[in-house]
């Protein structure tokens, strides 16, 4: 496991539930904590596995710099970033993102915010292991419209 | 001496993850690896591929020494 500040790439699995109490622990000023849990999906049975690549002290470093700016912009108390790397099973947490503000517009901001950059344009490299054999996979239009919505604003 | 890495289908199409390469400037490390294979050297060079040197992207040229960090990196999937 190789830690940034508030970023942390694992290969093991992780419980969501756990870091959501961790993080929550302890604050006296922060009246809102969104949370959001990533879980690689079977579509249908296409999906035996993903396996996702990052390069450690590249991409952790990237997802920090990207995590202080929405920092910045939605007032944030606090945030942690936890991904998964290498294979990851159907049903398993690929992301979890969780942010602490003063009040829950900025959390629930902060938190898409992140999530919709880290589906489209975070240094990870992801290949789809079928029944067809494997693929590489680039982000979706849907995940490439989501994260420019924030760029009008 | 420089030390390259490959990143997503790059790695997959050469076979290796990394290797060292006696190159002082990455336009002599392309050369050095397309010479090497030169399917590889095209997709190198292919639309999308984003070049790192000690995990800082750079465009164009750059002078590598014996400790230089040269990845190769193709268009990024998010996570």
């Amino acid at each position: 496991m190789t830690t940034g500040s508030k970023i942390i790439l694992t290969a093991e699995p992780f419980e969501p539930g756990a870091l959501l109490t961790r993080f929550c622990a302890g604050r006296a000023e922060t009246g809102a904590v969104a949370s959001f849990t990533g879980l690689a999906r079977a579509e249908q049975g296409q999906a035996a596995a993903l396996e996702l690549e990052a390069y450690p002290g590249f991409t952790d470093t990237a997802i920090s710099d990207f995590a202080e700016a929405a920092r910045t912009r939605f007032h944030l108390h606090d945030y942690l970033v936890v991904h998964r790397t290498g294979r990851i099973a159907p049903g398993e947490a690929i992301v979890f993102v969780a942010t602490a503000a003063g009040h829950r517009r900025e959390a629930f901001e902060a938190c898409d915010f992140l999530m919709d950059w880290l589906k489209s344009r975070a240094p990870f490299w992801k290949k789809e292991h079928g029944p067809d054999g494997a693929r590489w996979i680039e982000p979706t239009d849907r995940d490439r419209t989501d994260a420019e919505r924030w760029d009008q604003e | 001496m420089a030390r390259v890495l490959l990143f997503g289908r790059l790695a997959d199409q050469a076979g290796w993850r990394e290797r060292a390469f006696e190159a002082t400037s990455l336009t002599a490390l392309r050369g050095l690896i397309a010479t090497d294979d030169p399917e590889l050297g095209d997709a190198l060079g292919g639309p999308g591929v984003q070049v790192a040197v000690d995990k800082t992207l750079v465009r164009g040229e750059a002078a590598l020494t014996a400790a230089t960090e040269v990845a190769f990196l193709p268009p990024m999937s998010g996570g």
